[in-house]
């Protein structure tokens, strides 16, 4: 099955795919943008504050998804020694980190017309710092580490170790008295957000998901052609 | 309108800056892989050029060194 997951089958296809992706992202953002910023309607406590959702939880959402994914590499990384699996995961970390960057900068700006402060130490915030701590210290030791199979190991341990911070961001507004409203939506039951919002959030999300492939892509080859230039020094 | 949109109630300073930060952010983290992509695809090239006839003959039995070399003469 992982023959498929090889460096020279894929290139073909990761080579050639930034600029349809970049052209898609840009429509989605546009359409996104104009959907959240003009066509949306104001909430009825919030105002337009509200409209910062639309950045924040997407940068949150995909954040937290792009961690998850580091894990799961990394632990098919360990189990499978391919090490495929840790040039896809050092790949979508520099997005992963920004996404996370982006949603605690925009929470602080939307936590201050909400709750009258920029920052406080609620479960949910503080654990969103956590895991912008655990994305610095794996992109950090990326960078640290010369020797290629130690950095593996370092980085999934950090990735697997991080992991275990990703059902606390989640469940930490149910499970401590936070400032931070409880989940509105679930995909296993009735929403609590209106579809005129809904919609909005879904199209920003997607405009975020595509910039977050546009950026794996290009990493992705850049780490590929790293490994070719080192294969030339060799021959 | 116009005046409606920038000043968003009140709160278009928050608004349009987390917006704004938003979309920096994206700029920066796109040039700068950008960067590094197309630094990466030149020190091939460069490479490659250094090779004498016989390894580069090698080099380009490889499907992925062509691949590179033929996105790298679009740059």
């Amino acid at each position: 099955m992982f023959k498929y997951f090889k460096p020279n089958k894929i290139f073909a296809i990761t080579s050639r795919a930034p600029k349809y992706v970049l052209f898609l992202f840009i429509i989605v953002l546009t359409i996104g943008l104009t959907e959240a910023l003009i066509l949306s309607p104001e909430d009825y406590k919030q105002s337009d504050a509200v409209r910062i959702m639309y950045v924040h939880v997407p940068a949150a959402w995909i954040s937290l998804g792009i961690f998850s994914s580091l894990a799961l590499l990394s632990v098919g990384s360990f189990v499978f020694k391919n090490k495929n699996f840790s040039l896809i995961a050092k790949s979508l970390a520099p997005s992963g980190f920004i996404f996370n960057v982006i949603a605690l900068v925009t929470g602080s700006i939307w936590g201050k017309p909400t709750w009258g402060t920029w920052w406080a130490w609620d479960a949910r915030i503080t654990s969103m710092l956590i895991l912008a701590l655990f994305y610095g210290m794996y992109l950090l030791a990326w960078r640290i580490y010369q020797d290629k199979e130690q950095a593996i190991k370092i980085t999934s341990m950090i990735a697997i170790l991080g992991a275990i911070n990703v059902p606390i961001i989640k469940f930490s507004v149910d499970w401590w008295n936070t400032l931070h409203q409880p989940q509105s939506i679930n995909i296993l039951s009735n929403n609590s957000i209106h579809a005129s919002m809904l919609i909005p959030l879904g199209i920003m999300t997607a405009a975020f998901a595509l910039f977050s492939l546009l950026i794996f892509l290009m990493k992705y080859n850049t780490e590929l052609i790293k490994v070719k230039n080192k294969g030339l020094d060799r021959l | 309108m116009i005046n409606e949109i920038i000043s968003m109630n009140g709160y278009g300073t928050y608004v349009w800056s987390a917006f704004a930060f938003t979309l920096i952010s994206f700029a920066t983290l796109y040039f700068v892989t950008k960067l590094q992509l197309s630094k990466e695809q030149k020190r091939f090239v460069s490479k490659f050029g250094s090779l004498d006839v016989e390894k580069a003959k090698a080099a380009r039995l490889q499907n992925i060194n062509r691949e590179i070399l033929s996105n790298t003469s679009k740059i």
